[in-house]
């Protein structure tokens, strides 16, 4: 007997039961195989990244346009962020040291504790928290709605317009903006310093300078490009490889988010290491 | 109509029906244990345009995807434009596809950029060295073909369902394709509106002499614009004709698309 033509409910139904199998399918895989699956496909999306980097035609509008997006646009949240960070960072400080009578290392103890570490990896955390989410989320929903598949047939290569220009953009606004909130956090640290006492600028900042060394700014701005092509890659990988449907958009941007951040934190103790290793 | 006998012609320039622009052979692709092409069998012709019906999930949508090389084919003999595609990697697949027009359910517009930025982002990667007063009226030109002269500096929000099909058509007509394809042109759109789309179809194969594939469920649409009508059925092509050969067909599962 021939079988009967699906009316659009039944079609669909039919479409939702070959999802469901092959989810089920993906399901029974065993959970240490789809981590490795994963692993793996994240190894060869950033290969690709690093085959196609160097690779024309250059984006160079695409790029300026994420370095705009990506970088200016974060300013406030980061200077924020930056500033609430050393006033807070200050004034929980100052009875401690006020206890061993080193009330006046207070400045010097904040920018080391700023610079080295809290600025940047706080910063790291607001950016992926900020763009990794966005990232995942906008090449996902290009992806739900074929864009990158236009993309593809009309000759542009998408991983190069899409992944490159973002990842590259991340990659070089971070340290710029771990700069500015680093920069902002010593503005709140002297802003808390003077809630409770009178020191001037002139003061307040030589006392920092003196109490930073190059080995202290150094290796912490050079954490934060790994920093930042962490957060780039995770979020356009995310994004990229998501499932397709709406659910997919809000999982890519929310695993962006995640897997950004504890690459961020991985990323900070490998640095902390290298860096104790060479300063020994 | 003939039923399983699809004429195989890879090599052939066809004195009737004329040049064949895409020709595949037992074209098989699975998607875990759903085999979605079984054995795929036709040919396109140059100026022809050809309807593909089938049930949802009969791999429709697979089988024009696997000819821009979106999906990959498991097994089979893929031929377009005398290339074969198995063969084709990176900067030769990317020149074929720019010899491909691909019109997308969604018509998948970039929704971050404007209309004139949408027509604009294919032809400035194509031809990069394009000076800014050719680009501008190669662009009007587009919109001006698919009626949506007023809308250049809009966001593709802001357009209808049919003008979002007119100008996901105007995007890949700007780069003046030989083949067409057409993935459901008509659904969503209401009958006038849908009507409109066939005529544009039309249009668009008489002006730019263009080879289409026509996926599509609305039998109007198939009526106006097939030239040619394949049927697929459990992943292989169980029947073709006109439409008149198909309408009048005495098979029931043939007819009730007719119905």
């Amino acid at each position: 007997m021939e079988e009967p033509i699906l009316n659009q409910s039944q079609a669909e139904r039919h479409d939702a039961k070959i999802i469901s199998e092959v989810v089920s399918e993906t399901i029974s895989t065993s959970v240490i195989d789809k981590f490795f699956l994963e692993v793996a496909s994240f190894s060869i999306f950033t290969l690709r990244f690093f085959k196609d980097v160097f690779r024309p035609p250059y984006e160079l509008n695409e790029l300026a346009k994420q370095a705009f997006l990506i970088g200016y646009k974060s300013l406030p949240l980061v200077g924020i962020t930056g500033f609430i960070i050393g006033l807070v960072l200050t004034i929980q400080s100052r009875p401690t040291l006020a206890n061993f009578g080193a009330e006046s290392w207070l400045p010097a103890m904040v920018a080391v504790s700023i610079i080295r570490e809290i600025g940047p990896v706080i910063t790291a955390l607001i950016f992926a928290g900020k763009v990794g989410s966005g990232i995942g989320a906008e090449l996902a929903s290009m992806n739900v709605t074929e864009q990158i598949d236009a993309m593809q047939v009309s000759g542009t290569n998408p991983f190069n317009y899409l992944v490159v220009t973002r990842v590259l953009s991340t990659t070089l606004m971070l340290p710029l903006l771990v700069v500015y909130a680093d920069v902002i956090g010593l503005f709140g640290s002297f802003v808390g310093v003077n809630l409770s006492g009178d020191v001037t600028v002139y003061l307040f900042f030589s006392q920092i300078f003196q109490s930073l060394e190059f080995q202290d700014v150094f290796p912490a701005i050079i954490k934060t490009f790994f920093f930042g092509f962490a957060v780039g890659l995770v979020g356009c990988y995310q994004g990229y490889n998501s499932n397709k449907g709406t659910e997919g958009v809000g999982k890519a941007a929310n695993s962006a988010v995640v897997f950004a951040s504890l690459m961020v934190f991985i990323i900070d103790v490998i640095a902390v290491q290298i860096t104790n290793l060479l300063q020994n | 109509m003939s039923t399983n006998a699809i004429p195989m012609a890879l090599e052939r320039d066809d004195k009737q029906n004329g040049l064949v622009v895409v020709a595949m052979e037992h074209l098989k692709k699975s998607f875990g244990n759903n085999h979605v092409l079984q054995d795929i069998n036709l040919v396109v012709h140059k100026g022809e345009n050809l309807v593909v019906l089938g049930k949802s999930g009969t791999g429709k949508s697979v089988l024009i995807k696997c000819i821009v090389g979106l999906i990959e084919l498991d097994e089979g003999k893929l031929v377009i434009l005398e290339q074969d595609m198995s063969a084709l990697k990176g900067n030769d697949l990317i020149e074929l596809r720019k010899k491909i027009g691909f019109l997308f359910q969604s018509g998948a517009l970039y929704d971050s950029m404007t209309v004139r930025e949408n027509l604009e982002f294919p032809l400035r990667r194509q031809l990069r060295s394009l000076p800014k007063a050719k680009l501008d009226s190669l662009v009007e030109e587009a919109l001006h073909n698919v009626g949506l002269d007023t809308s250049i500096d809009i966001m593709p929000a802001e357009l209808s369902g049919g003008m979002r099909k007119r100008l996901g058509l105007a995007r890949t007509l700007i780069l003046k394709p030989e083949i067409m394809l057409y993935d459901e042109p008509t659904t969503g759109l209401d009958p006038i509106t849908s009507k409109e789309i066939s005529s544009l179809i039309l249009e668009v194969q008489k002006i730019y002499n263009t080879s289409s594939i026509i996926i599509t469920h609305d039998m109007e649409c198939a009526r106006r614009t097939a030239n040619r009508i394949i049927v697929i059925k459990d992943g292989v092509c169980a029947a073709e004709g006109s439409y008149d050969d198909l309408a009048h067909s005495k098979d029931p599962w043939i007819q009730s698309f007719f119905e």
